[in-house]
């Protein structure tokens, strides 16, 4: 039995407490995770100054460095789990089993946390705009002629993760480069990834003072939220509400992100039937950048029935099989009520599931699993219940609202693929505080670009600009 | 005569012990002239006499399941046997988080639960003549009054702090964490105060958050503490480690399961092989704590199996048979300093497991 620990910066610990979680097919425990009392993770973070210091000792030039090997060793090397080692093949099938995740979508994800570790430099280059990285060694400098200072608001950086999509990941590790510490609660069914990236900056030189690495319950997660200076929360809706006016904590909830197309490009709407299904369905339609709605001013019904057609060609398969596309669910039991608060919501006129002439049944067990298949929903209104839902699986409400009224109702969207050439449509939407991420054009709401920050700027998360003025030493 | 079976001959003799107190108290509470109200109003609706029929421990089942509702509301009076009518009495709350809380009315009970326990207590962590802080819930429970007397049987004087966990509870009811945490340093600042102002003080009672949140404050150590009597709420065995590895810094921890009803069973002494679980024994023969199936109460379950508490309270002032609580643990076979048998691990009934509020209490 693989047990995971905690690490105490970066210290194993192993817990008397321990959580079990099982294989999602056996429902057999495959691997153990000792469990962090809340007292345990407050007094360890008594020391934060500590664990920011280690990182300290280092230009950012040289943890940038580090970061880059460890991107290498992340995605090739065998580093220590436990009591034991993983190679990287051991990491897809293990967080495979615990999160049902097919084999294929594990390593697309794994190339997504390889690519901000690789590609660290052009990550903080985005995030700064292109500061001097001295600066953050200095403390103060020149930046495009103006003497600038930043100071860190925090010693570190607090993350409750998530299980859903390991590629979330890739949102924390600038942290280290940024010489701002990690406290990490891994989700309840993916304990792999962080302690992996972890492993693999220790293995490249970085302080494993700087980590800390929490399996625990809601208590030890207030413990972090409310004891680390930042904090970044992935949740749902109801979870991450505590935190909503808490200005510390970044909130990473329901995306509802979305397509909309314009009046000058909906007479053409099969050309971007693509871009549709992809923003739909691309890893498994777990990610709060996947679109969970099609907003169009018409065409709707015929929009909807070409996306059903091309999304009833996807199945479950093995976990195996490089052409799966969809995961199980861990727990049965979750897409039951899933698929229970959809059909809830069709029992409201207004609304047809497009898709399911195509099948008996969008809940389906298969090879000793349960799956939702991919869902689209036409929805007369806007105003309808499932016209702006998000669920843990392919589902999106194809909607029709004439292009004028759409910014008023579109709701918070953290992606918006907008395609339309209509400037001034495209001037509505840049000033629209609804939308997150922009995507102009017919580009996935899945494709993300390294140097453009996500939901909030992580470096303005973690520092601060002050005023600065030097007088010349005489 | 070996080990084993000099624990069985202490166990025969626990038994018989018991059950010539169950006869005494069972005597006391049903006789006309020094008996309870609520159980003389009882009985006659019993189709047994209990002073003739109840004999032995056993013969306690006679009496079926006490419903605790009877402990809610008024008169508080029913419950005070004649026998001690013209006493002092004193009535002790618990729950009343929302409604009417459970009511146990006490003479000196407490001070001859706290008395014992005392007994248990090692001199050279808990010295003699040594002033404690009683860093815990005041107010309508007993706690306050029962460390006091600890405090005092043992030669010390009590300092205390004032802690409403009915107001702490509220706050996390209605989501006022911060409000929560501002309540949690207030009642740490008092602490501070008093150990930085009193040099005498080496002895404590709080409970497990509260302990946390001193040892984020101070090192025990450096505040002269060097005994701590700790419970009010579950423990679990990764506390007790926590708390003995990184907390206690020398001092001795003693975590103790009790509440207003039972009074207070001991911890048994600690064990590296026992791993840190936590493993009670209760005051035999004025309380019994039982592990029983929950799905048919009037069988104990396996030594090692898991089953729900089962508790029976006999002491003169408050009779209460066969009441089952609101936790589950195992069942832990009788050792040498507690010849009967003991719990393992007590943690909330997970059948009713749905939203278990302590907050700092």
């Amino acid at each position: 039995m693989i047990h995971i620990p905690i690490l105490r910066k970066g210290n194993p610990y192993k817990s008397i407490d321990v959580a079990r979680v099982p294989h999602y097919r056996t429902r057999e425990t495959f691997v153990e995770m000792s469990q962090a009392n809340a007292g345990l993770i407050r007094r360890d973070l008594l020391e934060q100054d500590k664990m920011r210091a280690a990182l300290t000792a280092f230009t950012t030039d040289q943890l940038l460095a580090m970061c880059k090997a460890a991107a290498e060793y992340y995605m090739h090397e065998t580093l220590p789990c436990g009591d034991g080692e993983q190679t990287a093949d051991d990491y897809v099938r293990q967080l495979s089993a615990t999160t049902g995740m097919p084999h294929v979508l594990v390593r697309r994800n794994m190339k997504k946390i390889y690519g901000a570790m690789a590609e660290m430099e052009s990550m903080i280059a985005g995030l700064t705009r292109g500061l001097d990285l001295k600066i953050l060694d200095d403390g103060f400098g020149t930046h495009e002629g103006h003497a600038v200072s930043f100071f860190p608001r925090t010693n570190s950086l607090g993350v409750i993760l998530p299980s859903n999509s390991p590629g979330v990941h890739s949102l924390w590790i600038p942290a280290i480069a940024m010489k701002v510490a990690l406290v990490l609660k891994p989700g309840s069914s993916e304990p792999w990834s962080p302690y992996r990236v972890a492993q693999a900056m220790i293995k490249a030189g970085v302080p494993q003072e700087a980590f800390g690495y929490y399996p625990t319950d809601h208590g030890g997660s207030g413990a972090i939220l409310n004891n680390c200076g930042r904090g970044m929360f992935f949740g749902d809706s109801s979870a991450v509400g505590k935190y909503a006016n808490d200005s510390r904590i970044e909130l990473h909830g329901t995306g509802y992100s979305k397509v909309i197309i314009g009046e000058d490009c909906i007479d053409d709407w099969e050309k971007y039937l693509d871009v549709m299904v992809a923003s739909i369905v691309e890893n498994g339609g777990r990610s709060c950048i996947n679109a969970s709605g099609v907003w169009v001013p018409r065409h709707g019904k015929a929009i909807a029935e070409a996306i059903a057609a091309r999304l009833a060609e996807v199945a479950p398969r093995d976990e195996e099989d490089p052409t799966a596309q969809i995961s199980p669910f861990a727990n049965g039991e979750v897409a039951n009520r899933i698929s229970a608060l959809v059909d809830s919501g069709l029992r409201e006129a207004g609304a047809t599931d497009v898709t399911a002439k195509y099948r008996e049944s969008r809940l389906v067990e298969w090879n000793g699993a349960t799956y939702l298949l991919p869902t689209v929903v036409h929805c007369e209104s806007y105003e309808h219940p499932l016209a702006n839902r998000e669920f843990l699986f392919p589902f999106a409400s194809v909607v029709e609202v004439p292009q004028d009224q759409l910014l008023n109702v579109i709701g918070p969207s953290l992606v918006v693929t907008a395609i339309t050439n209509d400037q001034e449509f495209i001037d509505r939407i840049i000033t629209s505080p609804h939308v997150d991420r922009l995507n102009i054009g017919a580009i996935p709401t899945m494709q993300i670009s390294w140097d453009q920050p996500h939901e909030g700027n992580l470096f303005e998360h973690l520092y601060a600009r002050r005023a600065f003025q030097r007088a010349a030493v005489a | 005569m070996s080990a084993v079976a000099e624990l069985q001959v202490k166990n025969q003799a626990a038994h018989a012990g018991l059950d010539a107190w169950v006869r005494e108290v069972v005597e006391w509470h049903f006789n006309p002239e020094t008996g309870t109200p609520y159980w003389l109003e009882k009985a006659k609706t019993f189709d047994f006499d209990p002073r003739k029929d109840v004999q032995t421990y056993a013969d306690l089942d006679k009496f079926g399941f006490f419903e605790d509702e009877a402990l809610r509301g008024g008169p508080v009076r029913r419950w005070v046997p004649k026998g001690i009518a013209d006493k002092p009495i004193y009535v002790f709350e618990t729950g009343g988080s929302t409604g009417v809380p459970k009511s146990r009315i006490a003479h000196e009970d407490f001070r001859l639960d706290y008395s014992a326990f005392s007994e248990t207590l090692p001199d050279e962590f808990f010295p003699k003549g040594a002033d404690w802080l009683m860093l815990g819930p005041s107010g309508p429970r007993r706690l306050r009054l029962a460390v006091e007397h600890l405090a005092q049987v043992r030669g010390g004087i009590s300092f205390c702090v004032d802690l409403d966990p009915r107001w702490v509870i509220k706050l996390i009811k209605m989501g006022e964490m911060q409000m929560m945490e501002k309540y949690k340093a207030h009642v740490i600042d008092q602490a501070l105060t008093i150990l930085r102002a009193h040099d005498s003080v080496k002895c404590m009672f709080t409970t497990p958050k509260l302990l946390e949140a001193l040892c984020e404050k101070i090192s025990l150590k450096k505040a002269g503490i060097t005994g701590v009597f700790c419970g009010g709420t579950e423990m679990t065995p990764q506390f007790h480690r926590f708390a003995v590895e990184e907390l206690m810094e020398g001092a001795y921890f003693a975590p103790t399961y009790g509440n207003t009803l039972m009074g207070l069973a001991t911890h048994k002494p600690f064990d590296p092989a026992d791993n840190y679980a936590i493993i009670y024994y209760p005051p035999s023969p004025r309380a019994l704590i039982e592990v029983v199936d929950p799905d048919e109460p009037n069988k104990l379950v396996d030594y090692g199996k898991t089953g729900r508490v089962r508790l029976t309270t006999l002491t003169k002032e408050f009779f209460m048979p066969r009441f089952l609580e609101r936790d589950e643990c195992e069942r832990e076979p009788p050792c040498e300093l507690y010849p009967w048998d003991g719990v393992r691990n007590v943690r909330p009934f997970s059948r009713f497991q749905t939203s278990v509020v302590e907050g700092v209490y």
